[in-house]
């Protein structure tokens, strides 16, 4: 027999899990202050992140999930993508949307149960949370498709997990990124878990990069734990994406050291064991003692950050708590642009039996 | 495409075509992207080919590859991609080859089309239509003749619209392009072919959101929509020469749903019969009978009667004709509620 066609997928990673360099780093990582704001954003997301999952242990927030752990690929998009890029999440992005203007009171007030966490006045193109697994897969491709018509040098950067990539959605848009060359980066953060279903378990593909050959665009397979070898990922998949050069898919390598949502209990299906592995591997560490024997990061440094971070997620919680819901008949009045003669009566209703208000934040049943 | 024949309008550069539906929503297609450059057809099939029933034919070579695309063949990632192009300023028209397929949609309808404007709070919109022939009648294959508009209709945030006439395709065709929001446009194509009107090419939008009465009378009201309108028309003829004055009302928008127009037509009439090809139960027909019931009781001189298909999976179409509702079924529904009025 012939062969026909042959693959091999990349991998990639210039840091290892003691913070050692093990090859040379690319020339954008000489920017100390964009590798400062990197660690100084990993640090802030981490504790707010805790934070929020406190704020629903003790009934003040809704079912929220943790990004803890894989802090280093939002904040390789976040700090990569362009302005005029648009951003189409799915919901552990937390770092890359806050650093593209979402506020951190949004995010509070999504996971808390209020649209008004869904307007993001400072990356007002940027799609919200996308709840419903692999579904915003399409919807980049689109956003990716009006760039494409309208000629505009914009890419379209769409996030995903490991269990996303055994839906149809995301098969369906890898293939139409290829056909129709479209400006897209697609990062797949594959933590290792879906829920309780592992990986090994979701696939028999031996990687999940790999999958993006079959619909004809390159894929890398990367240290999503290593900021370095993520960020540069995204930053060529970006670049090619603006040069009209097509898609890419990243596989970014993490691991979820916290549970799906905090509606969920991983101890019922992984062992202490994995998880103190997945503790040694964590980016935020790693960058961190990278940065110490650059000279770049002390123990001063550490302790101003900690106590800034503290501050701003104070005065965020604060704001949180202190909006109060929006009137009942607000669900009405973003349906359409033209309200139907049925909804209209509807509308009276809802605000003629609304008497009372009992649904503030930090009162969540 | 079909010749033009020209007739003489008041406004020189209005052309007035006899047209069928399917020719008239290609000539509502082509007045949209003529004044809208942000208007595109996608879906498959509807480039070179035209459409596998020709409703997007010559719109590529007018109009281009960038505007009239042929996407690959799957269903979510139409509705999926519209949605993205929609919160972009894109105004696409995607076309579902058959509503059969229309279900791999669903879930980006659902999910994303309805909600964009309301989970952003008017941030993002998503002015999208998806089109899709819907119906039996045709002799078509299995999964090719179903009814299930009502499956859209209970969506809170889409439109559904449903013409019945070239006339009414055209103009609500364009209106839902034009609308700001996401509108299910399901064309019925049992009568895609089945006549031909005059149609002047004036890019006048009729509309949404909006019963038509298509015709007036006196002793009962006929509701119904798509392609039943016509057998619907036919009966109200036959009941005529039985001395029986039927209103005909067309509702073309199934949701939101025009109950104003309804109610005063059976405050007037007293007695109102719903035809739909679709299936009986937890149908739109159900829905108007409920608001029947809620608003309009009192003016009732016989019980609400439906005429439609049955709660059964649409027979093939060696049978379909047994399912569909006929000119026989409706007079006799009709004859039944004259003479048990009260």
């Amino acid at each position: 027999m012939q062969k026909t066609f042959d693959f091999f997928v990349p991998y990639n990673r210039f840091m290892n899990e003691q913070g050692q360099l093990e090859q040379a780093l690319p020339a954008w990582s000489r920017d100390q202050k964009r590798l400062l704001q990197a660690y100084e954003t990993m640090v802030l997301i981490r504790n707010f992140d805790q934070k929020a999952v406190a704020l629903q242990r003790t009934g003040k927030m809704g079912t929220y999930p943790s990004i803890l752990g894989q802090e280093a690929i939002g904040v390789a998009i976040g700090q990569s993508m362009r302005k005029d890029d648009v951003l189409i999440p799915y919901y552990r992005d937390l770092p890359a949307q806050y650093l593209r203007g979402v506020r951190l009171v949004e995010t509070l007030l999504y996971w808390g149960g209020d649209e008004r966490g869904s307007c993001y006045q400072q990356c007002p193109e940027d799609l919200p949370n996308c709840v419903p697994i692999a579904t915003q897969m399409c919807h980049a491709a689109g956003v990716a498709t009006a760039f494409k018509i309208r000629g505009e040098k914009r890419a379209a950067v769409v996030t995903c997990g490991d269990g996303a990539t055994s839906k149809g959605d995301f098969l369906e848009s890898l293939n139409v990124a290829g056909v129709w060359q479209l400006p897209m980066v697609i990062v797949v953060n594959n933590n290792q878990w879906a829920i309780s279903t592992p990986r090994k378990v979701q696939s028999a593909s031996q990687t999940i990069a790999q999958k993006a050959i079959g619909a004809g665009i390159s894929g890398i397979q990367v240290d999503g734990n290593d900021y370095f070898a993520i960020t540069d990922a995204v930053q060529n998949a970006l670049e090619k994406a603006h040069a009209g050069k097509g898609a890419t898919l990243i596989e970014a390598l993490s691991y979820r050291l916290g549970d799906h949502t905090t509606a969920d209990d991983a101890t019922r299906y992984r062992s202490k064991e994995e998880l103190k592995a997945g503790w040694e591997r964590e980016p935020v560490q790693r960058l961190r003692q990278y940065l110490v024997t650059q000279n770049l990061w002390s123990e001063d440094k550490e302790k101003a950050l900690q106590a800034k971070s503290a501050d701003i997620i104070e005065t965020v919680v604060q704001e949180y708590f202190n909006t109060p819901p929006e009137p009942p008949e607000s669900m009405f009045d973003h349906l359409f642009a033209d309200m139907p003669a049925t909804l209209v009566e509807q509308r009276i209703e809802a605000k003629s039996l609304a008497g009372y208000t009992d649904n503030q934040p930090g009162s969540h049943h | 495409m079909n010749v033009a024949a020209k007739s003489a309008t008041t406004d020189a550069s209005v052309v007035t075509r006899k047209v069928t539906m399917v020719e008239a929503v290609n000539m509502a297609l082509a007045r949209a992207m003529h004044e809208d450059e942000n208007v595109v057809v996608m879906g498959e099939d509807v480039g070179i080919n035209g459409g596998v029933f020709r409703a997007t034919v010559d719109l590529r070579e007018e109009f281009g590859l960038k505007r009239v695309m042929d996407t690959p063949l799957a269903e979510t990632l139409i509705a999926g991609m519209a949605v993205g192009m929609a919160a972009q300023g894109i105004r696409p028209v995607a076309e579902i080859q058959f509503m059969g397929f229309i279900y791999a949609a669903m879930e980006q309808m659902v999910s994303h089309a309805s909600r964009m404007r309301n989970r952003t709070r008017g941030r993002l919109s998503c002015p999208m239509v998806l089109r899709a022939p819907f119906g039996g009648g045709i002799h078509a294959p299995e999964h090719h003749s179903e009814s299930t508009e009502t499956l859209f209709a209970h969506i809170p945030g889409l439109r559904v619209v449903i013409p019945s006439s070239p006339k009414r395709a055209y103009g609500l065709l364009l209106a839902a392009i034009r609308n700001n929001d996401p509108v299910v446009f399901l064309e019925p194509k049992r009568i895609y072919r089945a006549s031909s009107q005059e149609v002047a090419d004036d890019g006048r939008s009729l509309p949404l959101d909006t019963c038509f009465t298509l015709r007036e009378g006196t002793d009962i009201t006929l509701v119904s929509w798509g392609a039943m309108i016509q057998e619907t028309l036919q009966a109200a003829d036959q009941l005529a020469e039985q001395g029986i004055s039927a209103e005909v009302i067309d509702v073309a928008s199934i949701s939101p749903l025009d109950m104003v127009t309804i109610n005063s037509s059976v405050a007037k009439t007293g007695r109102c019969c719903i035809i739909h090809e679709a299936a009986r139960s937890n149908g739109v027909g159900a829905e108007i009978a409920a608001g029947l019931a809620e608003s309009a009781l009192f003016d009732l001189k016989a019980p609400v009667s439906r005429v439609t298909g049955y709660d059964t999976v649409m027979p093939y179409f060696r049978n379909e004709m047994h399912y569909i509702p006929t000119v026989e079924r409706i007079c006799e529904a009709a004859t039944v509620l004259m003479e048990e009025a009260i």
